[in-house]
C-alpha cells in the first residue's frame, strides 16, 4: 500500500527523517506516534504526497509517488482520505456540500441516504446546512472524516483525528475507522492518545510505528 | 483541451464547478469594468482606423483619377503645344476629358502664394491642362512618350509623387488602428490576469481542500477560467454596446467634410465591433487559465 525505501526528508537546512524503510501492507491499522515537533504530519504529508521526500522513494498504490503527474496523483488521492490537524473547508459551502466534495469532483453524486447516515454516524445531523466557519472545532474535526470516509478510501491517513473530541466521539470515530478497516482498508493514525491506541488494539491488531531521532521505528509490545 | 472542449465548457454551466469558488469580490467587478472599458476603447480605435483608412483611400483615389499636363513654352507656340496636346489627349484611351484651365483659373491657383494682384500675362506661367481619367486609366508611359516627342514643352504629371505619401500614411494609419486594438486586448489579458490572480490567491485555501481531495488541475481552474471568460464576455459587450451607441449619436459632419465625416462604421462594417467580445473573452480565457494553472503548479 505504501512503502518507503530509505527516505529522508529535511527543510530549511535540518533533516527531518532519514533512512526511513517500512512498508504498510494493505489492509493493516497502524498508528504513528512520537512528541509533539517530530515529524507525525509531515510523515502523513509524505504519505499521500502532499510534501515529496528529499532522498529516497516513496511508494504509493505500487507507484513511485514522484514519478507520477498532477493528473495521477489526484486520482491517486482519491483513494487516500485525509483527516488533516488543521481541517480545511470551502467555507462558502455548507458542510453537507463539502462533505461531499470529494465524490463532486470525479463527477459523482452522493447517494441522499448515504449522506445523512454518514452525517448522522458522525453527529452532524443537525448541522448538514450550517458552514464550516460556524462549526466548533470538534465538529469541524468529524466533518473532515465524514469527508475523508465518504469516498470509502483504500487508505485513511488521520492526523490527530480525536484532538478536538470528547472521548465517546473518538471512541465512535475509532469504531468507524475499525469497520473500515475490517472492510480492507489500511489506516494509520498519527495520535498521541494512548488510550485511543489501547482502546483500538482491543479491536483491531493495530501495530504502533513510533517516531525517534528523525527515524521511524515499530513500537514495542508495552503499548 | 480542444476548441469543442472549451464551448461545451463555456456554454454548458458545470454548478458542481461553479459553486467551488465563492460567487462575490471585487474582482469580479474588475473583470467585468475594465473589460466593458476596454471594448469601448477598442471601438473607437477600430472607427478611427477604419475612417483614417477611407479618408486616405478618398484622397488617393481622387489623386489617381486625375492627372495635369503642364505646358512651358515661348508665347508664340504654346497655343500650338496646346492644341497638339488637346488633339493627343482626345486621341488616348483612358481619358474621360480634358480641360485646359483658364487664365482665371491659374491666377486663382497662384494667388494664395502671390497675392491678388498677380500680373499673369507678364510672367512666364505655364498652361495647365486637367485631365479626368475613366476606366482603367490611362497609359502613363505611353503618353509621356508622345507627349516629349510632339509637343516638347508638356510635361506630364500623373500625381504619383502626391499619391505615395498618402498611400504610406494610409497603411501606417492602419497599422496604428490595428497596433492601439492588439495593446487594447493585450492590456485586457493583463488586467483579466490581475484579476484572476487576485481571484486564485484570495481562494487559495478553496484550492488546497480541491488539491487534497483529488481535485485535478483542469477541474479547479475550469470554475475559474469559466468565470472569468463569461464576466469578459459580458463586460466587453457592454462596452462595445455603449460604443457603438456613442458613434450613432455622433453628429454627422457631411457639409463639413474632413475627418469626423468618415468616422464611424457603414454598412456591414457594423458588425465589426461585435467580434470584439468573443476576441476578448478568448484573451480572458487564455490569461486566466494560465494564471489558474500556474498558481496551481505552486502547489502539490
Amino acid at each position: 500500500m505504501i512503502a518507503f525505501d530509505n527516505v529522508a526528508y529535511s527543510y530549511g537546512g535540518g533533516e527531518l527523517f532519514s533512512a526511513i524503510n517500512l512498508s504498510l501492507q494493505p489492509g493493516s491499522f497502524h498508528f504513528l506516534t512520537g512528541p509533539s515537533g517530530a515529524g507525525k504530519s509531515t510523515f502523513l504529508k509524505l504519505c499521500h504526497g502532499e510534501l515529496f521526500a528529499t532522498e529516497g522513494t516513496v511508494t504509493l498504490f505500487d507507484r513511485d509517488i514522484r514519478s507520477v503527474n498532477r493528473d495521477g496523483l489526484a486520482r491517486m488521492r482519491r483513494r487516500v482520505g485525509v483527516v488533516q490537524q488543521d481541517c480545511q473547508f470551502l467555507d462558502h459551502l455548507p458542510v453537507a456540500t463539502n462533505v461531499t466534495l470529494p465524490l463532486s469532483v470525479t463527477g459523482r453524486e452522493a447517494d441522499p441516504q448515504d449522506l445523512a447516515d454518514l452525517l448522522h454516524w458522525v453527529g452532524l445531523t443537525r448541522h448538514a446546512s450550517a458552514f464550516p466557519p460556524e462549526l466548533s472545532g470538534g465538529e469541524r474535526q468529524r466533518a473532515a472524516v465524514a469527508r475523508a470516509v465518504i469516498m470509502s478510501p483504500d487508505l485513511m491517513l488521520a492526523d490527530e483525528p480525536t484532538g478536538n473530541l470528547d472521548w465517546e466521539m473518538s471512541l465512535r470515530l475509532l469504531t468507524l475507522l475499525v469497520e473500515l478497516n475490517r472492510m480492507g482498508k489500511t489506516i494509520l493514525i498519527a495520535t498521541h492518545d494512548l488510550n485511543l491506541i489501547r482502546a483500538a488494539k482491543t479491536q483491531v491488531p493495530a501495530r504502533v510505528l513510533r517516531i525517534k531521532g528523525g527515524r521511524v521505528e515499530l513500537a514495542g509490545a508495552e503499548l | 483541451m480542444d476548441i469543442r472542449g472549451i464551448l461545451r465548457d463555456l456554454t454548458r454551466p458545470d454548478p458542481g464547478a461553479e459553486r467551488l469558488v465563492p460567487p462575490t469580490g471585487t474582482g469580479a467587478w474588475l473583470a467585468i469594468f475594465t473589460s466593458a472599458v476596454m471594448a469601448f476603447l477598442a471601438v473607437f480605435a477600430l472607427s478611427l482606423s477604419l475612417a483614417a483608412g477611407r479618408l486616405a483611400d478618398r484622397w488617393s483615389d481622387a489623386l489617381a483619377r486625375t492627372s495635369t499636363i503642364r505646358i512651358s513654352a515661348p508665347a508664340e507656340q504654346a497655343q500650338g503645344q496646346l492644341d497638339t496636346v488637346m488633339a493627343i489627349l482626345n486621341a488616348t484611351p483612358g481619358i474621360a476629358s480634358a480641360r485646359a484651365l483658364s487664365e482665371e483659373e491659374e491666377r486663382a491657383l497662384l494667388t494664395p502664394w502671390f497675392g491678388a494682384d498677380l500680373p499673369l500675362g507678364s510672367l512666364p506661367i505655364p498652361q495647365l491642362v486637367e485631365i479626368a481619367e475613366e476606366g482603367a486609366g490611362f497609359d502613363a508611359e505611353g503618353l509621356r512618350q508622345r507627349l516629349e516627342a510632339e509637343a516638347p514643352g508638356a510635361v506630364l504629371d500623373d500625381h504619383a509623387r502626391w499619391r505615395q505619401p498618402l498611400a504610406v500614411a494610409a497603411s501606417r494609419l492602419r497599422l496604428l488602428g490595428w497596433g492601439s486594438l492588439l495593446l487594447i486586448l493585450g492590456t485586457t489579458g493583463a488586467v483579466i490576469t490581475l484579476a484572476a490572480n487576485a481571484s486564485l490567491a484570495a481562494n487559495a485555501q478553496v484550492l488546497r481542500v480541491l488539491r487534497q481531495i483529488g481535485a485535478q488541475d483542469g477541474y479547479i481552474a475550469r470554475a475559474f477560467v469559466r468565470r472569468f471568460t463569461l464576466r469578459t464576455m459580458s463586460g466587453s459587450a457592454a462596452g462595445v454596446l455603449a460604443a457603438i451607441l456613442a458613434i450613432w449619436i455622433m453628429p454627422s459632419a457631411q457639409a463639413a467634410g474632413g475627418f469626423l465625416t468618415g468616422l464611424g462604421f457603414s454598412g456591414a462594417s457594423w458588425l465589426l465591433p461585435w467580434l470584439l467580445p468573443p476576441l476578448c473573452a478568448a484573451v480572458a480565457f487564455a490569461a486566466t487559465r494560465a494564471a489558474a494553472f500556474r498558481k496551481l503548479a505552486e502547489m502539490t
